[in-house]
């Protein structure tokens, strides 16, 4: 059978599992659609969360960081479930009791004011746009890779199949749903990692075999391999790392207090039935979430083993016929500079002083017209950069897919993993969708502008919503503002911290907190992660795009949301000790959230 | 409910939260951030795998679960002592 037949198959039949229980349980009310009607097992939704959870990011893109920057790509690792320690401990148990459905529900009420909850509106829509254009993305790339085509034409069958379930199902349909594309993640991810370890390391547990050695003659341990690899090609050691202490500290902690103010998972955490339920849910989440963070490292490490020994000073004439499949979808790519027919790769050390190492600049395009070069290469249009030796180009975002490749395994186990890949951005961008749909229905438009509309009109606002977020998420799909999909799954990490974290942790534990205070804090925190993020992204027209060298005490973009998070802190008591304390009868809610019981009751809005 | 006091309820309750939240931070940004340099040459090694590194890999992951596990049996443990358990 071919690989294209087993692709098919895998994802034909996931596709019919999702579909079946989109349909058998679509969504009848608005309480059904927005959480559930509270009724699932805490089992169920931990691993709906886990789902939910780890996006195309996590599932694509964060083994190749975790390849190419070795210790550095530890902040993905540690960010994504540190950020469910403070989510458990100081979050969900508290939002659960208080009852509502959505996050700028309870900022709304605790801060008394229709204004807050409008702030709340907006952070949610540009954090979740910000995550699921890193979904539509990682969409994109796969079906890219299958079906042959362009990225664009992919994201846009995504979003196609995105918007079918999603918007039919609700909360009920996208949890059953999520269970069942749970299982499909987890094996696809670690199934090929296990017979990868095997070959590799002769050990069945990835784990092990990442602190193991080698097999074969010349036995060497594995990271004992990668650093004097490295070293030789001119990269920094794979244990150490690139990072400052500082730039590393701020962005994994952006990382987990985004984590932990995400409306998508809080949300989550609204569908099971009382407060000891939200507990055990986040053991079984981030017990599940475990099983995929734990293998990734190893991922990476096998994944850099692999192409370097099978690329690094091959001609390309006799390179694995997967490189071929890859430059097509201009994943990979090689340009002669030395003319010697073989394929080089080099890190920054080789390079002249000041180079950026890259092969050429930005990502590869070809015209596919154009002759092929003169070992039947594809020729990049780009202008190359020849003040370094590299020759090769691959996108961080191929590590996971072309790994099975690399490690010579079964077709079948590649067929099973494009399932995987698709399931793990379908999860998360339909998650981010309901939340999104939920903030224009419920919170916009029946708490703010129109109190009277009915159930069903609401349910129609919800699925227009929807329909009008994903063309936008769709547009920035195809034209995604960073180069990697983890980068622009960061950012809306920053902003989350930025606005949420700090705003739902002041309302559960101070009970003064006043409503001026809190909204200044909200304002503050993402005005200026977000006026940093597009400062040194985006070109401006009038100010233009912001240099590395002008990095607040160096802190990159991605982990800025922590300085916003501090600053809404500080503007949000600042202000405070000017303004009105929040009344008494809010304050005595404050402290009947802190009392566990009875959850159950204050559902009803 | 008669043994409830709600005093007492939340300072239990508060210390819990520190005492997870302090190792959450020593596992997370002492251990695979801060100190890692000292850690990485001063313990020994998990395998082949340099401690501060491992830490940061697959420790901190690891003693995340383990916490969130212990923070659900000290948290219904509390609620029990203080009568707070709803009847289903």
């Amino acid at each position: 059978m071919s690989q294209d037949l087993w692709n098919y198959l895998f994802i034909g039949l996931s596709f019919a599992v999702y579909i079946f229980i989109a349909v058998r349980s679509r969504a009848g009310s608005t309480q059904e659609f927005y959480v559930a009607n509270q009724g699932v097992s805490p089992f169920a939704n931990g691993m709906a969360t886990a789902a939910d959870w780890m996006s195309a990011a996590t599932f694509i893109s964060m083994a190749g960081t975790v390849a190419i920057s070795g210790y550095d790509g530890g902040r993905f690792l540690m960010g994504w479930t540190g950020g469910y320690v403070l989510l458990t401990i100081l979050m969900v148990p508290y939002l659960r009791k208080f009852g509502k459905a959505t996050v700028p529900d309870f900022i709304g009420d605790r801060y008394y004011s229709n204004f807050a909850r409008l702030v709340a509106v907006i952070c949610a829509i540009f954090i979740c746009l910000t995550y699921i254009m890193g979904q539509m993305r990682g969409v994109g790339v796969v079906f890219a890779q299958l079906f042959n085509i362009e990225i664009w034409a992919g994201v846009i069958i995504g979003g196609a199949i995105v918007f079918f379930y999603a918007a039919l199902g609700g909360m009920k349909g996208i949890t059953y749903t999520q269970v069942a594309q749970y299982c499909v993640m987890a094996f696809s991810y670690t199934l090929p990692t296990i017979l990868i370890a095997m070959t590799l390391t002769g050990n069945v547990f990835p784990q092990l075999g990442l602190i193991g050695s080698t097999v074969g003659e010349n036995s060497q341990p594995i990271l004992e391999k990668l650093n004097n690899v490295n070293i030789e090609l001119g990269f920094s050691e794979y244990t150490a790392g690139n990072m400052s202490k500082l730039n590393m500290f701020c962005i994994t902690a952006a990382l987990m207090a985004g984590t932990a103010g995400l409306p998508h998972v809080i949300v989550r955490f609204f569908t099971v039935k009382d407060v000891k339920a939200v507990r055990t849910s986040c053991c079984w989440t981030l017990a599940f979430i475990g099983v995929i963070y734990l293998t990734a490292p190893a991922v990476g490490a096998f994944a850099r083993i692999n192409l370097i020994d099978k690329l690094h000073n091959t001609a390309y004439s006799e390179a694995p016929a997967w490189f071929a499949k890859f430059e097509e979808t201009k994943q990979m790519s090689w340009v002669d500079k030395n003319n010697d027919g073989k394929i080089q790769y080099f890190g920054p050390g080789k390079a002249t002083e000041g180079s950026s190492g890259a092969v050429f600049a930005g990502k590869p395009d070809f015209d596919k017209e154009a002759p092929r070069g003169l070992h039947g290469q594809r020729v990049p249009t780009n202008e190359v950069d020849l003040t370094n030796p590299n020759e090769l180009y691959f996108g961080t975002d191929i590590m996971v897919m072309a790994n099975p490749y690399m490690g010579g395994l079964p077709k079948w186990v590649i067929g099973f993993l494009m399932a995987g890949c698709i399931a793990a951005a379908l999860s998360t961008a339909a998650g981010l969708l309901l939340v999104l749909s939920t903030s224009i229905s419920h919170d916009l438009m029946k708490k703010i502008l129109k109190p009277d509309l009915t159930d069903r009109q609401e349910m129609g606002y919800a699925r227009g919503a929807s329909a009008v977020a994903l063309l936008v998420a769709i547009y920035f799909g195809i034209n995604p503002p960073s180069a990697f999909i983890a980068k622009t799954v960061a950012f809306a990490f920053g902003l989350a911290a930025s606005s949420f974290f700090p705003t739902l942790l002041i309302g559960i534990f101070s009970k003064r907190m006043g409503s001026t205070g809190a909204i200044a804090g909200m304002i503050a925190g993402i005005t200026f992660t977000l006026g940093y993020i597009i400062y040194f992204q985006f070109n401006l027209p009038l100010v233009g795009k912001g240099s590395p060298d002008q990095y607040l005490f160096g802190i990159t973009p991605e982990g800025i949301g922590f300085v916003g998070m501090i600053l809404n802190f500080v503007v949000a008591f600042v202000v405070n000790s000017f303004t009105a304390d929040a009344p008494q009868e809010v304050q005595d809610m404050v402290e009947r959230i802190h009392v566990p019981t009875g959850a159950s009751e204050a559902s009803d809005h | 409910m008669s043994d409830h006091d709600p005093l007492s309820y939340r300072r239990s309750s508060l210390r819990i939260v520190f005492s997870l939240l302090t190792i959450w931070f020593m596992a997370s940004y002492v251990a695979s951030i801060l100190a890692r340099d000292w850690l990485d040459a001063n313990l020994p090694s998990i395998g082949h795998a340099p401690f501060g590194f491992w830490m940061s890999q697959q420790g901190s992951i690891i003693i995340f679960i383990l916490l969130l596990i212990a923070y659900r049996f000290l948290m219904n443990r509390l609620d029990a002592r203080h009568g707070l358990v709803d009847k289903d």
